[in-house]
């Protein structure tokens, strides 16, 4: 699975964009942010706080408890800001 | 129906107003929106807006569906633009033409309370001084004005 980053969550994270493969055991959007927080450091900052963090599978905004289900991309990103 | 652009360059609001009714004798309102980049006093630099790509014109696209499908409107465009913009440069458009002035008003305010709650965009501000702030904290005023269209989509 493909995961992108935009705003701080990118920042903090120091990447874009990864290839992730989470264990079998992460099956929802809040399982995956649980665990990426779990990697180190900069996820850790990132992660901190998972209700700030909003998600989307495949483009699509996407709650904590939905199912990864085989999504192909998953972003991360604050509460939206533009307009 | 709709036309949805996301991209750095600026745009000619005017036009894109005017293009709604161009050749069409179905038209009685066009309403347009144009948000502008402010300069918070003289403190703000340039904003910078990032965008998640191909998901901004899809939400995008997906709040003029909604429009559509609540009024009966004639066309409906929307561009939203990315990278530096200057204090007094064009962010934001929204266009809307129908037959009567109240959905066209209402269909243009809503699109704009969707456009800033769920079109993957981020601004931060690079200051007169030349700090970069933080990014934009997301308005609760915000989410409460997407709110009042009902939890559609």
């Amino acid at each position: 699975m493909k995961a992108v980053y935009f705003a701080w969550v990118r920042e903090r994270v120091g990447k874009a964009e990864e290839e992730l493969e989470p264990p079998s055991t992460v099956t929802t959007v809040g399982d995956l942010i649980a665990w990426l927080a779990g990697r180190g450091e900069g996820y850790a900052h990132a992660f901190e706080k998972p209700s700030t963090i909003r998600a989307a599978l495949d483009k699509v905004h996407a709650r904590h408890e939905a199912p990864l289900a085989g999504a192909i991309e998953v972003a991360f990103f604050p509460p939206m800001t533009g307009g | 129906m709709a036309t949805v652009r996301v991209q750095r360059e600026d745009f000619d609001a005017g036009a894109e107003a005017a293009a709604l009714a161009h050749g069409r004798r179905d038209v009685g309102a066009v309403v347009s929106f144009v948000g502008y980049c402010r300069d918070e006093g003289g403190r703000l630099a340039v904003l910078e807006l990032e965008h998640y790509p191909g998901m901004a014109e899809a939400e995008m696209a997906r709040a003029a569906r909604e429009a559509e499908a609540r009024w009966p409107l004639i066309g409906v465009t929307a561009i939203h633009r990315f990278g530096k913009i200057a204090p007094g440069e064009q962010i934001v458009c929204v266009a809307v033409a129908a037959a009567h002035r109240g959905e066209a008003f209402a269909a243009a305010e809503m699109l704009m309370d969707f456009l800033k709650t769920r079109a993957p965009f981020w601004k931060r501000a690079i200051r007169a001084d030349g700090v970069i702030e933080g990014w934009a904290e997301a308005r609760g005023a915000d989410d409460s004005a997407a709110a009042r269209w009902g939890a559609a989509g």
